[in-house]
């Protein structure tokens, strides 16, 4: 063999591995919840109930899932506004300004700063701002969690939305300036329009960073597996019932939280295959 | 008609408000974390381990600062963050230049995705995998390896990209002018695209151990804590963001969360902004 | 006033001591003053960066999209002052097609044509929206090539067509006045005649400025000339006197091919 073809195998090769890694994670996930399935059959997803009590085991997913929906759904419309407004600030009405890189470079540094680091943040300001509000008597829950995976959120919201919206090319801006359209209709009817894919596909990817965010949420929700009843009501989600039961979990209840491991790495999949495709669609 | 140019100002009157709403987190996170956490930061902070709970009580008595630091946490984050890079890096970068080689084939495109997918999985599902490919089958226990390899399949991904996305800055006639001088396939990779994407693939490099440098999730349920110091890959390890969370947990540590928040942060962050000062710059 | 300036009676605008710069101190503009005629072509002419796109854009105060742009002197538009003019009013007189084609890509050509009012808010009846779009695709000789794909993106379009497009999207609006930047440039020859000739159509009703490299274009379907010279207006008079008898050294060089 000679060196062009070594080198070229060795690339090969080692491109393999991480074939080989998501492969291994898909057999590990799907054996260690075969248990969970086997017992229950596919009542795991929809039952409410969780009981790890010896005897009258049972084990449903449907609390967490709908909990993480639920954070998550409402961090992203929290978050929205927010991100938009700075997409536009950046890249549109100070565009190339030094306010402009403040900012960005701020919205970047959010994140940089450590999930857990959120959690605390959110355990001792957020709370008892939240309970002087009198929205909740303790703080915690699912509205508390939304807020701080909002802000967790505005960068990955905010950056790829960014980067497209600068891209809207200046003459077809131009143009529509030259027909007498205000700022705000260019906006809406030519910048938007053509960063559509963009936008979308950096709100799909900010989504599905906050369903599998973990620490910030494990210490703020209140961790009950119960469908809650309000967004003030405290609950549960996917990634941080692992966080909080996976140390001392064993038999049914191990491959419980297993398969909703594989449920997560799933759902997460599916969002940023989405994700991607909308991009995709956009070059 | 004059409603057009009022909704415009208003309009534009919302993006300004929304972007401050925006930046402020960050700034309320950085002032509690100083304010909160200098007081903890001297040289005990960095050349002792974590204090017993009893002593933390004790020195809360009476008043004083509480004594040790958080070595433990420093030299097992140091640790595992080294043997996660000797893991990642180098697949990484060969991954990388892999796609960047071969762009557009079928296989490529397919892994590409599934660096994408692995990307956005959560940590805390990466934690799972670890835990049961190291802690169940490698070192029978919690350890400092299983804590890296979950590291490892973190930083993969993300080196991955960067690294192509960096290759494919470099000019294709750079390439071609090595190519035409008959220089072999290994050496124009380690002579030319190397060289010539230094400081984007360091860039790549530095944002990826950012990012795994404040994770907790995964290393909870895979290098689990210690409270001493430790360099033996078998056996479990603390890393900064574990002290944050025991600390968290124990009410006697309060003031030792801030502080060693607040170095965390430093740290990623100088991190952070090192990569971007180096970072090549897009026109 | 300048020798080697026309006078004109009755002027549809008025530039008056015009200076834009993009940097503090260089004027890419330099104090031009110039009439320009009604229901006449005027081709604005010199070597690249002479600043001809920098003036043209100053007409309907492009320039204000940018805040570091610099802007001095004066333009009348039958008399009044643009400056004092609402944005929108200017523009509704003032329409503009640029180098190159850019109709809006999320809309369709029926939309495109139609934008200007869509984008002022301007409601009308759906019939009376059908006359608009259709006579001014009349106007520009599209009508025929698209009756069928009104409702579809324009972007199957040639460079040409989309150029046309772009011109009935400034005539829906009626203005009084088009402004062109080298409106052919990006375009074919077979293309190019089609836009010369629509101009020429055009003049009876509107009143037209134009950028262009193309002297012999110029030559063709241009009234007057404008021709500037780093920033500087050198020489402007009717188009069939400068050519064949330039008065400024630097005209007569650029015509004849010294340099440009
Ligand atoms: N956005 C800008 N920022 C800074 N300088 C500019 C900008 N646009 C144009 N200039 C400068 O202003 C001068 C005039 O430019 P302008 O575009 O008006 O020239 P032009 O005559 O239209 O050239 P061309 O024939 O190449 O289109 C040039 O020196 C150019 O470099
Ligand atoms: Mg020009």
């Amino acid at each position: 063999m000679n060196s062009e073809n070594i080198t070229k195998n060795i690339l090969f090769v080692t491109s393999l591995i991480i074939l080989l890694i998501s492969i291994g994670m898909v057999i590990t996930l799907v054996s260690g919840s075969i248990p969970i399935f086997k017992e229950f059959g596919f009542q795991f997803i929809y039952s409410t109930e969780w009981d790890p009590t010896a005897g009258r085991e049972n084990y449903g997913a449907l609390p967490v899932i709908v909990g993480t929906l639920i954070t998550s759904f409402l961090a992203l419309i929290i978050c929205l506004p927010l991100a938009f407004s700075t997409s536009l600030f950046i890249a549109e009405y100070y565009k190339g300004s030094i306010i402009s890189k403040i900012i960005g470079t701020l919205i970047d540094l959010l994140a940089g700063i450590p999930s857990i680091v959120y959690g605390l943040w959110g355990f001792y300001v957020l709370r008892p701002f939240i309970v002087q509000l009198g929205l909740s008597e303790q703080g915690y829950g699912i509205f508390t969690s939304s807020l701080v995976l909002a802000i967790m959120i505005i960068p990955y919201a905010t950056s790829l939305s960014t980067e497209i919206i600068s891209l809207v090319p200046n003459h077809l801006k131009e143009a529509a300036y030259s027909l007498g359209a205000t700022r705000l209709e260019v906006i809406f009817n030519v910048t938007v329009p053509a960063a559509r894919s963009g936008i979308i596909a950096s709100y799909i990817l900010a989504f599905g960073r906050a369903i599998g965010e973990t620490m910030a949420v494990t210490m703020l929700i209140g961790n009950r597996n119960a469908i809650p009843h309000s967004i003030f009501d405290i609950g549960n989600t996917m990634a941080s019932v692992i966080a909080n039961q996976f140390g001392e979990a064993e038999g049914l209840k191990l491959s419980a939280l297993i398969a909703i491991g594989l449920l997560l790495f799933l759902i997460t999949a599916i969002i940023n295959y989405l994700g991607k495709l909308v991009i995709k669609q956009f070059s | 008609m004059t409603a057009r140019p009022i909704k415009n100002s208003i309009f534009k009157g919302a993006v300004i408000v929304f972007s401050l709403i925006a930046i402020t987190p960050i700034l309320l996170i950085i002032y509690e974390l100083v304010r909160k956490g200098y007081k903890q930061i001297n040289i005990s902070f960095f050349t002792e381990v974590a204090p017993s709970t009893w002593d933390a009580m004790m020195a809360n008595n009476n008043g004083e600062l509480i004594p040790g630091g958080i070595l433990n946490g420093i030299t097992g984050t140091l640790l595992m963050v080294f043997v996660a890079s000797i893991i990642a890096i180098p697949i990484g970068l060969i991954t990388g230049i892999y796609l960047y080689e071969n762009a557009g084939k079928r296989y490529a495109n397919v892994i590409r995705s599934i660096s994408d997918i692995l990307q956005g999985s959560p940590s805390i599902v990466i934690g799972i995998i670890g835990y049961f490919w190291v802690v169940k089958y490698i070192t029978n226990g919690f350890s400092a390896l299983a804590g890296s390899v979950a590291l490892a399949i973190m930083m993969l991904p993300l080196i991955i990209r960067s690294t192509e996305e960096t290759l494919k800055m470099i000019p294709q006639t750079i390439k071609e002018a090595g190519l035409a001088l008959g220089v072999p396939y290994h050496k124009i990779i380690m002579r030319v695209l190397i060289p010539t994407s230094f400081s984007g693939l360091v860039t790549g490099i530095l944002l990826a151990l950012s990012r795994v440098i404040g994770e907790t999730a995964p290393l909870l349920i895979t290098a689990l804590g210690s409270p001493m110091v430790n360099f033996n890959l078998d056996k479990p390890a603390s890393a900064v963001p574990l002290l944050i969370w025991e600390f968290y947990n124990d009410p006697n540590m309060v003031n030792l969360i801030w502080s060693s928040s607040l170095f965390l942060v430093v740290f990623i962050l100088t991190m952070n902004l090192i990569s971007k000062k180096i970072a090549p710059k897009k026109n | 006033m300048n020798s080697s300036i026309i006078e004109i009676k009755k002027p549809i605008i008025s530039i008056q001591n015009l200076s834009v710069s993009y940097e503090k101190g260089k004027n890419a503009v330099n104090k031009v003053t110039a009439d320009i005629k009604k229901n006449s072509i005027t081709a604005i002419m010199g070597p690249s960066g002479c600043g001809k796109s920098t003036l043209l854009r100053a007409i309907n105060r492009m320039h204000e999209l940018y805040p570091n742009i610099k802007t001095e002197g004066k333009i009348l538009l039958n008399d009044q002052d643009i400056s004092r003019l609402s944005l929108i009013d200017l523009r509704r007189k003032v329409g503009m097609v640029f180098q190159h084609p850019n109709p809006f890509p999320s809309m369709s050509i029926y939309d495109n044509v139609i934008s200007g009012y869509k984008l002022n808010g301007i409601r009308q009846k759906k019939s009376k929206r059908d006359d608009i779009v259709e006579k001014s695709l009349q106007d520009v000789a599209l009508w025929s090539e698209v009756k069928d794909s009104l409702f579809k993106k324009g972007n199957f379009l040639s460079g040409g067509q989309q150029q046309r497009l772009c011109i009935a999207r400034a005539l829906a609006f009626e203005p009084d006045v088009i402004l062109l930047d080298e409106p052919t440039s990006a375009l074919d020859p077979i293309a190019t005649s089609k836009i010369e000739e629509l101009l020429v159509k055009l003049k009876k009703d509107y009143t037209i400025v134009m950028v262009t490299h193309n002297m012999a274009q110029a030559a063709r379907i241009s009234d007057q000339s404008i021709f500037m010279y780093l920033g500087d207006l050198i020489e402007y008079g009717k188009t069939k006197v400068m050519f064949t008898n330039p008065s400024d050294k630097r005209t007569e060089e650029y015509l004849t091919g010294k340099f440009g």
